[in-house]
């Protein structure tokens, strides 16, 4: 136990310096993308957690992602101001999954019909959104311009302070630190009382209500917290482009997050964090040439993995790590009780 | 446990349809505080679904349920569980994925501190004589250690009544006999239902013994008394006559 805490503390640190050091190392443009490929790992893992910890698969994560965005673009032209358009970022996402988990978790809907509402309100988002073209759908000075949507967002600026914009390398510094306080915030919570109720409801669910815990709530509560994560990433993402349009609602991007996090891994943390990288990472650079479909790849290296790998990469690097490291406690312990032994002195029994 | 004192649970012509089957039939059943009862009766007499009914898992078809005074049929398992019943129940019910100190843990947890439920999981862990398998997942154990852990998560919770679904199933003789020892443990200070088959294991610990048989109760009366019934017997082999 303390030995895993201390590996996952000095993983931490060398995040940190990674992420302190990346702008020195790397080109503006590698930053930049780095800078999305952050972004987009808050997304991975607002639907790691309610996914994999809390047994909720939802296929419109990128109903609140949106929602976050859009929220984050029409706040941040009316207030001119980063800051509060921020906080409505996660406020408006987290009450619309309230709402949402609400009518679902307290009308007993299955799992199944959960994945399909959740769908069809992802669905449902994109066309109300998509068809706000004309003048008359704004609130206050933004326009929301339909399948157009809003260019020149107001960027991300210090706390309070409009004028001071950030630069690239601190929009940088501001996602991949989101990240990491993301993944530790759920990491704590997940140690804490609450996250391993959670975990319990997901894996009894009728057990745990006979101990007289309320599913319902556990899971309302858990689905808030990714709906909130997921509003932040998509405050992220417009932030790293300035600009938002109804695609962020897509389905594409609903079913890449569920890739993203069935190849890093479900029922990890850091598995969703390192699908998406990846598979972003494998698309940005299919995207570059010509000779093959990036999503035929993608595709391919999805049946790769459920076929090879179908726990995900992180929880099988995890498996042979603690094999390796339990092998090596073995022989160690049968190298120290073969001393022990030799060194005992003849006839000290 | 004289006749005069409130029960503490008692139910009212309870019943339970499911389509066409009545599973349970009408149902009008008192236990006293610290009573243990045992319930038997052959396969399909409408004893789980009994048992469901107390729980909150079933929504009864019709019928009353009081516990300590309050009127609970139909409230959700998880009200009925902080009122003070506990269940194990007949299919093993058990965090499988987590392991054993989790599992009581997660019981003791509900009710206390974190630091009071660790010592709660420690004290309950050798009164089920796991203590040296909680690091293992409860999926790992046998079928009568998971039957134990799924008893040491009820005693976790401290209910005032322990409902116990078939707890000896599976057991081995030895098993048994711990189980009915655990069970007169919990008796000192709890009211148990229990539903049980093996004769043997009853005659180890019942005081009154109610019979169920299509969904109605046979009889109730005292372990000796209904072992040696006629009707019961027949019940038992499954003859027809007194359907
Ligand atoms: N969920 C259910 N749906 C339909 N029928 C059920 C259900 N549960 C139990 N039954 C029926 O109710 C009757 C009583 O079952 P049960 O309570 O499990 O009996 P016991 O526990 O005494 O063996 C049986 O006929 C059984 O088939
Ligand atoms: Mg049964």
């Amino acid at each position: 136990m303390a030995v895993k805490t201390a590996a996952q503390l000095t993983a931490l640190i060398l995040a940190v310096v990674a992420i302190a050091a990346a702008p020195m190392l790397l080109d503006l443009f590698d930053l930049i993308e780095l800078t999305l490929f952050a972004s987009m790992a808050v997304l991975a893992l607002s639907l790691g957690f309610i996914w994999g910890f809390g047994g909720i698969l939802s296929f419109g994560q990128t109903a609140f992602f949106g929602l976050g965005g859009y929220a984050y673009a029409v706040a941040a032209i009316n207030f001119g101001d980063s800051t509060p358009a921020i906080l409505l970022a996660i406020a408006l996402p987290a009450a619309f999954a309230a709402l949402l988990g609400y009518f679902t978790f307290y009308g007993r809907v299955s799992d199944v019909y959960f994945s399909v509402i959740t769908l069809t309100v992802t669905l449902i988002l994109f066309n109300v959104v998509n068809s706000t073209a004309g003048d008359e759908y704004r609130i206050g000075d933004a326009a929301l311009g339909g399948f157009n949507g809003m260019p020149a967002v107001p960027t991300f600026n210090m706390p309070f302070d409009p004028a001071a914009v950030l630069e690239p390398e601190a929009s940088w510094y501001v996602a991949a630190g989101t990240l990491v306080a993301v993944y530790v915030l759920l990491r704590l919570l997940l140690a804490s009382s609450f996250g391993r109720i959670a975990v319990a409801v997901k894996e009894n669910e009728v057990r745990a209500s006979l101990l007289g815990y309320d599913p319902r709530l556990i899971k309302l509560i858990v689905f808030v917290i990714g709906g909130a994560v997921a509003g932040l990433a998509g405050a992220l993402y417009v932030n790293w482009g300035a600009f938002v349009n109804p695609t962020i609602f897509g389905l594409a991007l609903s079913a890449q997050i569920i890739i993203w996090v069935t190849i890093g891994g479900l029922g990890t943390l850091i598995g969703p964090v390192v699908g998406c990288i990846l598979v972003q990472y494998i698309v940005s650079r299919i995207g570059t040439q010509q000779t093959f479909n990036a999503n035929l790849i993608l595709g391919a290296v999805l049946i790769g993995f459920v076929l090879l790998l179908p726990r995900g990469l992180m929880p099988t690097l995890q498996h042979i790590a603690t094999q390796a490291g339990s092998r090596l406690a073995y022989m160690f312990s049968r190298d120290n009780a073969g001393r022990a032994i030799a060194d005992r002195p003849a006839g000290a029994e | 446990m004289t006749d005069t004192a409130a029960p503490l649970l008692s139910t009212r012509s309870l019943t339970m349809l499911f389509g066409g089957v009545v599973a349970v039939d009408a149902v009008d059943f008192s236990l006293a505080p610290g009573e243990l009862r045992c319930l038997i009766g052959p396969n399909g007499a409408g004893k789980s679904t009994f048992f469901k009914m107390l729980s909150g898992q079933y929504v009864p078809t019709a019928g009353e349920i009081t516990f300590r005074s309050r009127s609970i049929a139909g409230s959700a398992p998880h009200e009925i569980a902080r009122l003070g019943i506990g269940i194990k129940t007949q299919v093993p019910n058990v965090f499988n994925g987590l392991d054993v100190h989790e599992n009581i843990w997660l019981a003791a947890r509900r009710r206390n501190s974190p630091s009071t439920a660790r010592r709660i999981a420690r004290d309950i862990l050798e009164r089920i004589r796991l203590s040296h398998r909680s690091m293992v997942p409860v999926g790992h154990l046998s079928h009568g250690q998971r039957q134990w852990v799924e008893i040491g998560m009820v005693l976790a919770g401290d209910p005032e009544l322990v409902l116990l679904d078939e707890p000896a199933a599976g057991m081995t003789d030895e098993e048994t006999r711990l189980t009915a020892e655990l069970i007169r443990e919990i008796n000192a200070s709890r009211a148990l239902i229990i539903v049980e088959h093996d004769i043997q294991f009853i005659r180890m610990i019942a005081d009154k013994v109610t019979v169920f048989h299509q969904g109605g109760i046979l009889m109730e009366d005292k372990a000796d008394t209904v072992l040696k019934d006629q009707r019961v017997r027949d019940v038992y082999l499954g003859k027809k006559e007194y359907a």
